[in-house]
């Protein structure tokens, strides 16, 4: 899948992915994509709840190897 | 209009100083208005110096312990110390922010810090060791916000 940003969130634990989910997404422009890449297991729960509370759409995501990869589109 | 939280922040230990700092930067990314309000210990919190910040497994039984450590063994002299640096280690390890780093994301997402002015006085603490970012206040200018919340938390 296509992406604007990659943010490298392997290794952090709550709420860090969230948090840093947020900034990364601050200066990125309505429609475009942030690749979120997550080892934390929390975070699968967190990520969609983070879409469903700030307007952001989580379009896809995936399980690679013990990762967890997330597609959130800028509401 | 965005949402609110307000916490009361009360403890100044390394287990209790967490909550306050992870709900207030995750409501933060969130969107939500949030200020944090820190009377008695959790004044703490706010110093500068965070190094004082520490953990005890006396009195603390529900604390995991690598080995089986009686009462008497924990209140040898240093037992507090290598408790704190020994769960520093495991946050670290675990990817867990430092208080530090938390209390810095707070800042920069804007969540207000109130230190309450009657336990700083009570304590005589000096000002000039807390954070730049405080405001002092009390109970009534946290009631303000407070009633207006969605969420409200006592740690």
């Amino acid at each position: 899948m296509n992406f604007d940003k990659e943010l490298n969130a392997r290794g952090l634990s709550c709420p860090l992915p969230i948090v840093k989910t947020k900034k990364s997404l601050a200066d990125m422009t309505t429609g475009q994509i942030l690749k979120v890449i997550s080892t934390d297991t929390g975070s699968v729960k967190d990520m969609a709840a983070f879409a469903e509370q700030t307007g952001n759409a989580l379009v896809a995501q995936e399980e690679v190897g013990g990762e967890f990869v997330f597609y959130m589109k800028k509401g | 209009m965005a949402k609110k939280m307000a916490i009361i922040a009360t403890k100044g230990t390394l287990d209790m100083a967490y909550p306050p700092f992870i709900l207030a930067s995750t409501a933060a990314a969130l969107g939500y208005d949030v200020q944090v309000f820190f009377t008695f210990y959790g004044l703490q919190l706010l110093r500068k110096d965070l190094s004082d910040v520490k953990i005890s497994p006396l009195a603390n039984p529900a604390m995991p312990m690598p080995v089986p450590m009686p009462v008497m063994v924990q209140m040898l002299p240093g037992m507090e110390s290598m408790a704190t640096m020994m769960m520093k280690q495991k946050l670290a390890k675990h990817g867990v922010a430092s208080l530090e780093e938390l209390r810095d994301l707070c800042l920069e997402a804007d969540v207000k810090f109130i230190a309450c002015q009657m336990t700083v006085d009570l304590f005589e603490f000096d000002k000039s060791e807390f954070i730049d970012n405080v405001e002092y206040g009390g109970a009534a200018t946290f009631m303000s916000f407070a009633g207006e919340t969605d969420i409200c938390l006592f740690v």
